[in-house]
């Protein structure tokens, strides 16, 4: 994606799937999301069980190949057959040698995402063999000869309307379908028909026991259980990583799986079918032959794939993808796949925010590049994963792979001196800049306002938009001349070290002390106005920038050089108060991966968001008169990293302690998300995105209130989205403010 | 609160109130004319795995295909269930219990009060040394059901509709 012709073509896709499959998917997918919100918000101990999910996939993953040989022999003992397949075209071979031993016809299969990767359909169409997809979505997909768009609901871009349309046209019934109803009783009618004829049933497998040889199914509509005891030949189709010990262990994933997917408590089903099953064949050629009275041979093949699974197991960063139980919850919960789906946000086979890990693994990664930059790292889907999976991390990692893999870069020789980052030759130069973001801003603030003026003309946005893709529809920030921190050192603090309730270290984000430097002078006076004495050291840029365009090595030496800046401060006593949340999320849990594990903890311990620190002073007794006075309405969006640290109520509490009337927003993210609503290419999905706040901000009840975010992306999105401005929640306590200054 | 006294069997009754899947509670002695209150004809069944308590003779317990394929109802007991959940538990038997209860379109499952269990992990406690010895269930949970074709229904490959019965201990209640 190094070049315009790229960008424009990016653009391009993006904005057919925006304006064809959008509005289905986006009705789809919010409907899951909330759906998963409410349904484990029953769960008593959803915390405890995604731990134990977590701990038992991390166990039965170590011990992976002791669980096979332990699986094979069970299965083995059972009456079935075990093949351990190295890649797909190993494991279609074998299937196609199975349903030829079968004199197969017709081999009918539930949904399984793994046969997707094999492309089995088509191996066995090679063959002759008539391949029906049972499972209602999957079949739509066929008729269609479309991909899914999700790893649940693989037909959620399709709405009823267009699936009638595509059923009218290709099966001409007597009486045209119209309704979910009659188009489900016709599909029924039909699939019946055919798995009544079928000579081999394939499934796949969402959980397999070592201890029994168990295949756990999970479903809704009963085609799995059909395609599994109809005919006399199974055939289950798993990836290694569904191994799991023993029964036992399949708990807390029955009560996960259901909720964090589609947001059911439970499926409809949960076979645990333990082949070759004691169910008697449904023969049609014997229809009127008792089912007591049948004595059936069974044949049953369990298909286990590696196809780079095994080598992602000893990968440092990959081998978390393996723990994935394909719930779809990551998907659900990101902002920019619920605009486009998984036929943008997705590789050749799986699709969400976890498809990175799969694509990179599976199928290598010039697929996992194609949609890895659509992950922003927003982090909305971290607590929603059952297996606890850092999602936004995975997508770091391997995003950081394909800089280093990447061509050398064509316009090297206008950034070097821009880019004093620890990266190699041939990253994307638009990463490079965005990943610089500091450098800029310093440069920025320097020559301000000319610079403002240079890079607000025509030429140079142009230039900027072609050589380095910045959307010219984007306002770009404006550089401040007096930074905060010159502003702080010539006023000096106004509470005497005496008299102060604490001190604290206020840091100085880029974006605070170079561009929006009003909010970092009210959250100085703020604390002020609560007896704190405050600080501005100088403290490099935190690493966010450059990790989000996946520049670990960048990131992880500003890290060091951050917390050298600080650690002297947090053992003299002083609180580090951050303004900025995506900067305050680095500190409290990307630098986990960045720091040494002593001064990751120290850091996070003493950092604080600036309400939470300031809920914290008014909880410890400080009178919270010096911020009251007010009964305005705010309209508020919290930020994205603010969210999944769970610190948004300490905003709206102290926001109502001081007694505003607040109505906040429930999007998961503004679309903006750092950079990602500047790159030409992704401009549109980003509006589209932030279309979901503008609703919500823009209805009756919302649409005079004072629009505050905690984010400066959201800000600045939600200034261009609402033309009104917006202000950090900071600004609204400032007595400057409050007393009409 | 009422939570805390909740019995068991009131835990697995509201959890099918909330699939809006009917149940009807009666003692064996009664089974036969609350089926006939339930069951559509024609009606396939297999033998009911508890003492003492059989199908009534108009429901036909020796399924062939044909049977399956033309039965409204279907009649098959449940090994336990699972309040938390309104689950039921259908073994996979010789006699074809697990494809009667998925083909026709209204599934009866029948099951003893005395079989209910809490929760989730008490009911796979009790399946583990079941599916290690070979065996096969399925813990069904309401009607079959698709989001598929673009809005939700009820009923796509198996039934469109179930109703539990749920057996007494044949003592006076409560
Ligand atoms: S990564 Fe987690 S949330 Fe995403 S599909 Fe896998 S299990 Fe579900």
């Amino acid at each position: 994606m190094s070049d315009a012709g790229g960008r424009r073509s990016k653009a391009a896709h993006i904005r057919r799937l925006l304006e064809t499959e959008g509005d289905a998917v986006e009705e789809n997918t919010i409907g899951f999301n909330r759906g998963r919100y409410e349904s484990v918000a029953d769960l008593e101990d959803y915390e405890e069980l995604k731990s134990e999910a977590r701990a038992i996939k991390e166990d039965a993953i170590e011990r992976l190949p002791a669980l096979i040989d332990e699986l094979t022999a069970t299965v083995e003992e059972n009456g079935g057959t075990v093949y351990l397949a190295d890649d797909a075209a190993d494991a279609n071979r074998y299937i196609r040698e199975v349903a030829s031993e079968q004199d197969a016809d017709r081999l009918v299969k539930s949904k399984s995402m793994t046969t997707e990767e094999l492309e089995v359909n088509e191996a066995l169409e090679a063959d002759g063999v008539d391949v029906v997809e049972t499972d209602l979505g999957e079949w739509v997909l066929q008729v269609a000869d479309e991909a899914p768009s999700h790893i649940v609901a693989p037909a959620i871009h399709r709405s009823e309307v267009d699936i009638a349309r595509l059923f009218n046209e290709r099966f001409d019934p007597e009486e045209p379908l119209e309704t979910a109803e009659e188009l489900t009783a016709f599909a029924r009618e039909r699939l019946g028909g055919l798995i009544r004829e079928a000579d081999v049933g394939m499934t796949g497998a969402n959980f397999i026991t070592a201890d029994s040889g168990t295949i756990a199914l999970v479903t809704s509509e009963g085609n799995a259980r059909k395609s599994a005891v109809v005919p006399d030949t199974h055939v289950a189709v798993a990836g290694v990583e569904k191994i799991v010990p023993s029964v036992e262990d399949l708990s807390p994933f029955i009560e996960l799986i259901g909720r964090s997917g589609t947001g059911q408590d439970i499926t409809s089903y949960i076979s645990l079918l333990t082949p070759p099953v004691e169910s008697p064949v449904v023969d049609v050629n014997e229809p009127d032959v008792a089912f007591a009275d049948r004595d059936d041979d069974r044949e049953f093949h369990l298909v286990l794939i590696d196809n780079g699974r095994m080598a992602m197991r000893e990968d440092d960063q990959l081998r978390e993808t393996l723990y994935c139980i394909r719930c779809s919850a990551c998907a659900n919960s990101c902002a920019n796949f619920q605009s486009v789906g998984g036929h943008a946000f997705g590789g050749e086979t799986y699709s969400g925010g976890i498809a990175t890990g799969w694509e990179a693994g599976v199928h290598g990664y010039d697929s996992a590049a194609e949609f890895n930059d659509l992950c922003t790292g927003c982090s909305r889907c971290v607590n929603q994963c059952p297996v606890e999976i850092d999602i936004p991390w995975i997508n770091t990692v391997v995003r950081d792979r394909l800089n280093r893999g990447g061509d050398e870069g064509q316009f090297e020789f206008l950034v070097e001196g821009l880019t004093p980052d620890e990266e190699p030759g041939g990253i994307d130069l638009q990463k490079r800049l965005f990943g610089n973001y500091e450098t800029l801003a310093k440069l920025g603030s320097a020559t301000a306002p000319v610079s403002n003026w240079l890079a607000d003309a025509g030429p140079a946005r142009t230039v900027l938009e072609r050589v380095a893709g910045v959307d010219s529809r984007r306002e770009l920030p404006a550089f401040k001349r007096e930074t905060l921190r010159d502003w702080y050192e010539s006023r000096g603090p106004r509470i005497d070290a005496a008299d102060a309730e604490r001190e604290v270290v206020l840091y100085p984000d880029t974006y605070t002390n170079h561009v929006d430097v009003d909010r970092g002078k009210a959250a100085v006076r703020v604390l002020e106005a609560l007896d704190v004495r405050v600080r501005i050291p100088a403290v490099p840029e935190s690493g966010r920038a450059p990790l989000s365009q996946g520049m670990i090595d960048t990131a992880d030496e500003r890290a060091s050089r951050v917390y050298a800046a600080l650690a002297e401060h947090i053992d003299a006593g002083r609180d580090v108060v951050v303004i900025e949340p995506s900067d305050l999320a680095m500190f409290r849990r990307e630098y986990e991966k960045l720091l040494p594990e002593a001064s990751f903890d120290r850091l996070r311990e003493g950092s604080y968001e600036v309400l939470e620190y300031v809920y914290g002073l008014l909880e410890n007794g400080t009178d919270a008169d010096a911020l009251g006075g007010t009964d305005a309405e705010v309209a508020y969006h919290s930020h994205c990293q603010q969210r999944t640290l769970g610190l948004e109520p300490y905003t709206t509490t102290v926001l109502e302690t001081a007694g505003y009337d607040v109505l906040e927003s429930d999007v998961e993210c503004c679309g903006m998300a750092g950079s990602f609503g500047y790159k030409t290419e992704y401009y549109e999905l980003s509006v589209d995105v932030g279309d979901r706040l503008r609703e919500q901000f823009t209805t009756p009840a919302a649409r005079d209130r004072i629009v505050a975010a905690s984010g400066t992306s959201c800000e600045d999105q939600l200034g261009s989205l609402l033309e009104r401005d917006a202000v950090h929640p900071v600004e609204l306590l400032d007595p400057r403010r409050r007393s009409g200054r | 609160m009422t939570v805390d006294v909740q019995t068991t069997r009131e835990r697995f009754e509201e959890s099918l109130a909330d699939l809006e899947v009917p149940v009807t509670r009666t003692e064996p002695t009664a089974l036969e004319s609350a089926l006939e209150e339930i069951v559509r004809e024609p009606a396939i069944g297999t033998p009911l795995e508890f003492e003492a308590v059989s199908l009534p003779d108009w429901i036909d317990d020796a399924p062939t295909p044909a049977t399956l394929e033309a039965a409204t109802t279907s009649v098959t007991s449940a090994s336990f269930g699972i309040a938390d959940y309104g689950s039921v538990v259908l073994p996979a038997r010789p006699d074809g219990s697990e494809q009667v209860s998925l083909f026709p379109e209204l599934h009866v499952p029948v099951l003893r009060e005395s079989d209910l269990v809490p929760d989730m992990p008490t009911a796979i406690d009790r399946l583990g040394p079941v599916l290690r010895d070979g065996g096969s269930a399925i813990l069904a949970t309401g009607p079959s059901a698709t989001a598929d074709m673009g809005a939700l229904v009820r009923g796509a490959h198996g039934p469109k509709a179930v109703h539990v019965v749920l057996l007494g201990d044949g003592e006076t209640d409560e």
